[in-house]
């Protein structure tokens, strides 16, 4: 009988706000430890939380964006557990009564796409960081994080294997960033997922799941899913039963791991949280905050194919991040004569470099006027596009503009014909067998002489030209 | 001078009789001279509230006099004070300096208050009679042999000696109302969301309230006037709240078409007859200022004292489990791995009664058990609330006894914490409904004072004080003073 695969997920998403949740201290991710606190995110006594307008803005425009309902009044809980890193003893988040519900997300699936569900999402605030390792068996714990807003964004277990996982979360983290919602940094914990996995034989009830935790990347998300799906699968047939629990991912052995024994299970008595009224915000907010959506990246893939005339692959790939989209429509508004060439130099020569550099797009040396200008030069036959590639690694080098390199360089392009007869000539003589044989038909020794004028202007001979002036000069 | 008011004190110091310093110097004294019998302050430096004193001297030569300018006022412990520390009667909290003050302080000090120090409470605010104080039980200067009240019974005991002419209290089920009456002096609870509850240690947030303690019922309203009003730190401050004219509304009045409710809930079979009959006696005396008496019935009364040992434990839990050793405050020594750690910190720093309450909250919020209790809890609190709003189509206000009995003896209820409850059956039930309420004396008891207690409809702080006004200006129970601290004693 084969087994099918069903997997729901949580995510937790760090909020980019400027301040905390419910205080206003920075949020700003790396300084000095516990330099980002006050009372109120210290839980020291007596303080009260006051809930970050902006965190909820954001949650709703995220809430939006997945086409889910929006709740005009939702409310706070308190999750009590004790650990050191939770200052308060209880974190403030929303069980019953979420800001979000009944979203969706389509992911491409085949020819078509699929729909995941989206549940819900709740605000809460995230705990501080305890750090065991290195520290001579002490413990430190750094409360920066403490308090800084997060959304947990609980899917359906509308998943059916791992790729389908990965691609909603990809989905998802694309989304946040268009949204300008969280930094979304994996490496950084901005962006956490925890993975609800069971097997079962197609129609039959789900499975007893596993919560795995503890997966700071796509693709150990997709290693800890496959491998759990395996444990499982064996364990069933090997007579074994799933246990409901929290497994932690090894990413060093690739394996996952019982992270808490029942005796230990937590009961996180959640309550109405006093402090707070609950969250009302009116339709009217609701109503500004979706006037002020961004566009979402599958509209824009399909703008960029329409008004740009990309390719699905090219509208795609420059689509993967607002930022780069802006980029290549500032590149095609300073080169309007042919966006697909700005499409090919953006994605193909300048990201290729960038990525070499580890630099992102928004660290690029090369301004997209910048860019623009050297395609300029391309269209008007100052330069080859061969040589526009050096020109490029001299600009990222350097800074210089492009008009600078090439008159520093001296590469502009030779389009002077006596010029290039007497190349041809230089050439001709000095191969004198080669020529024998091409007039003696080996008409395949063209490209041969081609090369050798090019060597011989080091690429800067205009190359219709050369063709031009060879196909006279070599019956002569 | 002991006895004054902050009124008197007010006018003398207004009129230049008297200094800030030597109001000061002579509450200090009295302090020192009867705070070993009463044990009614915790923390005092009285260098540095002289300093406070010269001070305000120094700023009423410059400027015009701020609404409490010189006055000397003590608070509980449990308001934090970036000045000395503040330990909420715990021993968890032992040397436990905040870096910052409740806004209450701030206001105090704004309108130019001296602050004098800390008063002894119940640990954390659980208790009824100033008994769980890690600092040792304070004594009603009425019969010292004899509770305060609780938990504010350092800010009772203090006021009712005559030590000091106001000071703060915090009020979750009783806490200001209940000392009050059996200490003999003026105390109210405003409305839920008058007064901020930023940096006063929370017990139970939904409940807590933070009010004054006085010798009379102006002098409530002066206090309350300044710490009252929205602070946009606490979200559970009320932004829009109706104004009060403090005290406007306690120009004395008659009564005269006053419809006053009498709950038959609160007149009832096994509370003390004497304090029955002081309060009976009481509501004669407003009909005969032209009152009605009303019988009225809140038919949810008995389930109240149950309600709230759901409901404010169950906050507890949570708002206590900040208490854990890893930040501040008490710490085991040499704790074995996390868990012991906690659990010894917390079993050292924690007193009998505050565990008793953590544990029960933790249960009524357990995972099987919410909802037949927490929740059940919250559901009955709707069921009071409604009782009130119902009972306010008929009256104006409402008058019950503060406190079934008078103040009992110290230790004759430690052992029994459930008759121990029952010290707050009749003031419990309006911290359920965020009502406003205010105990004044109203007679004794066999030599201990007896109070009344007034309950008014949420943000209608003005009709407790104007009835109490009233009653105030008629009778003289609150001039009364303990013999034994310098007093005329119980008889007229």
């Amino acid at each position: 009988m084969s087994w099918e695969v069903v997997i729901g997920l949580e995510v937790h998403v760090q909020m980019n706000t400027a301040t905390k949740a419910f205080c206003g201290c920075s949020t700003e991710f790396g300084a000095e430890p516990n330099t980002q606190t006050c009372p109120v995110c210290l839980g020291m006594p007596g303080q009260l939380p006051i809930l970050n307008i902006e965190a909820v803005q954001k949650a709703v425009l995220t809430g939006l964006a997945i086409h889910a309902t929006i709740n005009l009044e939702s409310k706070f809980d308190r999750k009590n557990y004790f650990y050191p890193d939770l200052p308060k003893g209880y974190q403030i988040t929303q069980l019953p009564v979420p800001i979000v519900e009944h979203g969706y997300l389509d992911i491409p699936s085949g020819d078509g796409e699929k729909r995941l569900g989206i549940t819900r999402i709740h605000m809460e605030d995230d705990a501080g960081k305890s750090m065991h390792e290195g520290l001579d068996g002490i413990s430190h714990i750094d409360l920066n994080r403490a308090g800084v807003p997060l959304m947990e964004i609980v899917s359906e277990p509308d998943m059916r294997s791992a790729d389908e996982a990965i691609a909603y979360l990809k989905q998802l983290h694309q989304l946040v960033l268009f949204l300008d919602v969280s930094d979304a940094n994996m490496e950084k914990g901005q962006f956490r997922c925890d993975a609800n996995v069971s097997v079962h034989h197609p129609g039959t009830p789900f499975g007893t799941r596993a919560e795995l935790k503890n997966m700071n990347s796509f693709r150990f998300i997709k290693q800890a899913i496959d491998y759990e799906v395996g444990r499982q699968i064996e364990l069933i047939e090997d007579g074994g039963k799933v246990a409901l629990e929290s497994r932690l991912f090894d990413s060093a052995k690739g394996e996952t791991r019982s992270m808490r024994s029942k005796e230990e299970a937590n009961d996180y008595r959640y309550f109405p949280e006093p402090d707070l009224p609950p969250l009302r915000i009116s339709q009217e907010e609701v109503n500004a905050i979706k006037a002020g959506m961004p566009e979402l990246p599958g509209q824009l893939r399909k703008r960029f194919e329409t008004e740009y005339g990309l390719s699905v692959y090219d509208a795609d790939v420059l689509t993967q991040t607002r930022e780069l989209a802006a980029w290549y429509e500032s590149l095609a508004a300073a080169h309007p004569a042919d966006p697909k060439r700005c499409a090919n130099w953006l994605a193909n020569e300048l990201l290729g470099r960038l990525n070499e550099a580890d630099c992102g797009i928004t660290d690029s040396p090369v301004s997209p006027e910048s860019l623009a200008s050297l395609l300029d030069r391309i269209a008007d036959n100052t330069i080859s596009g061969k040589i526009a590639k050096d020109v490029l690694d001299t600009m990222l080098e350097t800074g210089h503009d492009t008009d600078t390199v090439i008159e520093e360089k001296g590469l502009k392009q030779v389009s002077d014909t006596g010029v290039i007869d007497a190349m041809i000539q230089q050439v001709l003589e000095a191969n004198p067998d080669q020529l024998a044989a091409f007039r003696g038909g080996k008409d395949k020794l063209f490209g041969f002489f081609v090369g050798q004028v090019m060597k011989v202007s080091r690429g800067k001979a205009n190359p219709g030209l050369v063709n031009q002036r060879l196909k006279v000069l070599l019956k002569s | 001078m002991p006895f004054s008011t902050l009124s008197d004190m007010k006018s003398r110091l207004d009129t230049g009789e008297i200094s800030a310093r030597e109001i000061t110097q002579n509450v200090l004294e009295r302090i020192d001279t009867h705070n070993g019998t009463l044990n009614a302050f915790v923390h005092i430096d009285p260098a540095q509230v002289l300093a406070q004193a010269d001070a305000s001297d120094a700023f009423r030569t410059k400027h015009d006099a701020r609404p409490l300018e010189g006055l000397p006022i003590a608070v509980k412990d449990i308001f934090c004070t970036q000045d000395g520390p503040t330990t909420c009667c715990s021993n968890i909290l032992k040397g436990f300096h905040a870096p910052y003050d409740a806004h209450v302080i701030t206001q105090l000090k704004k309108a130019g208050a001296v602050l004098l120090g800390k008063t002894n409470m119940d640990e954390f605010a659980m208790g009824s009679s100033t008994e769980t104080s890690a600092y040792g039980p304070c004594r009603n200067p009425w019969n010292t042999d004899c509770i305060p009240g609780g938990s504010s019974g350092g800010s009772a005991s203090a006021v009712a000696a005559g030590l000091v002419p106001a000071a703060l209290g915090t009020d979750t089920g009783g806490s200001i109302r209940q000392p009050a009456a059996v200490c003999g002096i003026t105390g109210l609870k405003p409305t839920y969301g008058r007064v901020s509850r930023r940096g006063i240690i929370a017990f139970a947030s939904s409940l807590d309230q933070a009010g004054p303690m006085t010798r009379t019922v102006r002098d409530t309203a002066m206090i309350t006037a300044v710490i009252s009003g929205h602070d946009s730190g606490d979200a559970t401050s009320v932004a829009d709240a109706p104004v009060v004219d403090w005290l406007g509304a306690c120009n004395p009045a008659d009564m005269k078409g006053m419809k006053i409710g009498k709950p038959r809930e609160y007149f009832v079979d096994g509370m003390d007859a004497d304090v029955r009959e002081a309060v009976e006696t009481a509501l004669k005396q407003c009909e005969n200022m032209g009152a009605e008496i009303v019988d009225i019935s809140l038919p949810h009364t008995e389930y109240a004292v149950a309600t709230y040992y759901v409901i404010a434990p169950s906050e507890a839990s949570a708002n206590l489990a900040r208490y854990d050793g890893v930040r501040f405050g008490h710490r085991c020594k040499n704790p074995e791995d996390l868990l012991d750690m906690y659990t010894r910190s917390r079993d050292e720093g924690f007193g009998a009664e505050v565990k008793r309450r953590i544990l029960t909250g933790a249960f009524a919020l357990s995972s099987g058990y919410y909802d037949a209790y927490y929740k059940k809890a919250q559901q009955v609190r709707t069921l009071i609330r409604q009782d009130f709003l119902d009972a306010f189509k008929q009256v104006d206000v409402i008058a019950t006894p503060t406190s079934p009995v008078p103040a009992f003896r110290i230790g004759e209820k430690t052992d029994d914490p459930l008759t121990m409850y029952l010290s707050d059956i009749f003031t419990i039930a309006l911290n359920l409904a965020g009502l406003p309420g205010l105990s004044q004396p109203c007679g004794f008891a066999g030599g201990l004072p007896v109070g009344l207690q007034w309950i008014a409809p949420a943000w209608r702080e003005d009709i407790l004080l104007s009835a109490a006004s009233a009653y105030e200006a008629a009778t003289d129970w609150h001039a009364r003073t303990p013999a034994d601290f310098d007093g005329q004693g119980d008889a007229a």
